[in-house]
């Protein structure tokens, strides 16, 4: 599998008052063809604006200030808007957090896809009519609704339409910000048990962003957390769920109530991330973390890997090999 | 179980929906009996449409019942619910950005709810009362909390807060209507904790209000499963969990996101999650088109509940005693 997507050292801040707060600090990774990753981390904690920074939708007060973002061999963050507009949709996509906010109230969902095929391609009327059909009928709903507006469609629908609406070009890569966060649990998995099937089918690569790691845990090929705008621990899904290596992982991974074995008291992860602003030296992590050392306070971890996992943590000792 | 605090028996709430040419009423609960015992946590339980948030605002005197009685401690509650009822039967909303008054000072709010609610006491028992009241609900320091405004809170610490003006008014019975459903998963556990501690420390009954199963198990004793605005299950926390009846709970039980069970084979391959419609509905039982065991029977008539065990009732034909 080669790199289609390869971000190194991205760096975001956000302007404020009291100076810049680093959201995104030197994340670093590649996504193959057709891979899943999908990245967790709560809220605050420069996820979705990891996603805009890879999309180059930042907006003020946020600005990319450092790092690559390297598609096909074309670093994004060097495009002009013009030269942006033939790769959006046509080489990536995004499917928004919010269906409800994502798509105009007051246009069909027909027009609204239609919109899509005339900004980007040179498709005509029949052309764009059949295509808008076919990608509606690809996630389950059926072409009648071309005709429907936005609030005649459940909420599940809704975000099916918007999935719709991120494949009608094909793209390599589709980048997913918690599609699922407003669903019931079953609309949820069925919702993520279609975009596994159209990736099998089309090949796409997933970035999928999520705060609620167990609705990705079934579906992604490797997994990210971030924590304060850094990534903690990255690995493949199943060994990052087996037996977590950072603290925070493990903490997350507690954090839920589950239907299995005798119930139990969670505790969850006391605290409060902490301040970009004015980061603590150290480990961003050690004011929460339960196993803290007097090194965590001191000296900030370094990204460590083995065996195809990194870790940020200074309990990881990696075997030198 | 102990004393009861509320009896529901055969509420109804209708809706009239459409326009002049599409009139039609809307079932959102439709005769609905249970029952909340004393120092008890009740989870209702359904996907969006089931017809729980209509039960906790017909239950808060939001909305009159069509039809139907309720007994809240051995008196009924009549279309107009007095205050003293409000102030025993508080609820604390889904929403924590849009249920406080971003104006004002958290200290005044919850004053204000101990002014109301608790006349006996003179301003400098109020805030007395407020610090202990938002310390009850682990936000600490209290007299420091009091004096910020809510955007200085976050998400998790504006539930709080929402739980702690609920305590304001002395309560036998909070109506919890998804309270964590908009908190990231990490900070749910500690707000689900705080429920279970009222209930053990003040003795409050609570009506937890959810689409989340396995929540729903980590801090209910019982649980009422909710389809179309009526009741298909319900009994006793873990008698549910280790053995769902209804098809309904056993589809709510396999898409349940759990990353320590393998991907079943489940339903949500052909089951998208579409909530289900019921305006003027027909005879039969309401899941029907969605049951892999519908039978005749179950589109010709309802099915009435019938008792499994002493605390197990199920509404299915499907199911025998």
């Amino acid at each position: 599998m080669s790199s289609l997507l390869s971000v190194r050292d991205l760096r975001v801040d956000y302007e404020t008052p009291a100076g810049p707060a680093r959201a995104v600090s030197g994340v670093s990774f590649d996504l193959a063809r057709g891979e899943f990753l999908a990245i967790v981390g709560e809220s605050g904690c420069g996820k979705s604006t990891m996603l805009f920074a890879i999309a180059q939708l930042l907006t003020y007060p946020a600005s990319q200030v450092g790092g690559t973002v390297t598609f096909e061999g074309v670093d994004l963050t060097t495009l002009r808007p013009e030269e942006l507009r033939q790769h959006r949709w046509r080489d990536f996509s995004v499917v928004m957090q919010s269906a409800m906010n994502a798509l105009n109230p007051t246009m069909s969902i027909g027009a609204q896809l239609a919109d899509v095929c005339r900004a980007h391609t040179d498709w005509d009327a029949a052309r764009i009519t059949q295509r808008c059909a076919e990608v509606l009928a690809m996630v389950s709903i059926d072409p009648a609704h071309l005709k429907s507006y936005p609030f005649q469609l459940s909420g599940g629908m809704r975000q099916r339409a918007m999935i719709a609406m991120a494949l009608l070009l094909e793209p390599k890569l589709v980048i997913m910000d918690e599609p699922t966060s407003a669903l019931d649990v079953v609309a949820q998995r069925s919702l993520m048990r279609q975009v596994q099937a159209l990736r099998e089918q089309l090949g796409f690569s997933v970035l999928f962003v999520t705060h609620d790691m167990s609705v990705v845990s079934h579906f992604s090929d490797r997994l990210a957390v971030m924590y304060a705008g850094e990534v903690v621990e990255m690995g493949s899904t199943r060994a990052v769920f087996d037996d977590p290596q950072h603290p925070y992982s493990h903490g997350l991974m507690d954090a839920f109530p589950s239907l299995l074995g005798a119930p139990r008291v969670l505790t969850g992860i006391a605290g409060n991330p902490p301040s970009l602003v004015n980061p603590p030296g150290g480990c961003l992590f050690a004011a929460r973390c339960a196993q803290v050392m007097d090194v965590c306070r001191s000296v900030h971890p370094e990204l460590l890997e083995e065996d195809g996992r990194t870790v940020r943590c200074h309990l990881f000792h990696p075997v030198a090999s | 179980m102990s004393e009861t605090i509320l009896g529901v028996a055969g509420l109804s709430r209708f809706f009239r929906v459409g326009g002049f040419r599409s009139r039609g009423i809307l079932h959102a609960t439709d005769d609905v009996s249970f029952k909340v015992g004393a120092g008890e946590i009740v989870a209702l339980v359904g996907e969006s449409g089931s017809g729980k948030s209509t039960i906790a605002r017909v239950l808060a005197g939001l909305y009159p019942p069509t039809a139907g009685s309720i007994t809240f401690e051995g008196q009924s509650v009549g279309r107009h619910s007095s205050r003293r009822v409000r102030g025993r039967m508080p609820m604390v909303f889904q929403d924590p950005f849009g249920s406080i008054n971003p104006v004002l000072r958290v200290g005044h709010s919850l004053e204000r709810s101990l002014k109301l609610h608790r006349s006996e006491l003179n301003a400098a028992a109020r805030y007395e009362e407020a610090i202990a009241l938002v310390e009850r609900v682990g936000l600490t320091p209290g007299a420091e909390v009091l004096r910020r405004f809510p955007h200085e809170l976050s998400g998790g610490q504006r539930q709080r807060l929402g739980f702690a003006q609920a305590l304001a008014s002395r309560p036998s019975l909070i109506l919890a209507d998804e309270p964590v459903s908009m908190l990231d998963v990490s900070i749910r556990i500690g707000l689900l904790n705080v429920m279970k501690d009222l209930r053990d420390r003040e003795g409050v009954s609570l009506l937890y209000i959810t689409h989340d199963l396995a929540s729903a198990r980590y801090v209910a004793d019982r649980m009422i499963v909710l389809y179309a605005g009526r009741i298909v299950e319900e009994g006793l926390t873990e008698e549910v969990i280790s053995s769902p009846q209804h098809p309904y709970t056993r589809l709510l039980m396999s898409t349940a996101p759990d990353p320590r069970l393998p991907l079943s084979d489940d339903a949500s391959l052909t089951d998208l999650g579409e909530p289900p419609k019921v305006i003027n509905p027909g005879p039969g039982c309401r899941f029907a088109p969605r049951c892999p065991l519908a039978m005749d029977q179950c589109r010709a008539s309802t099915p009435t509940a019938v008792a499994l065990s002493p605390t197990q009732r199920v509404a299915c034909y499907a199911v025998t005693p």
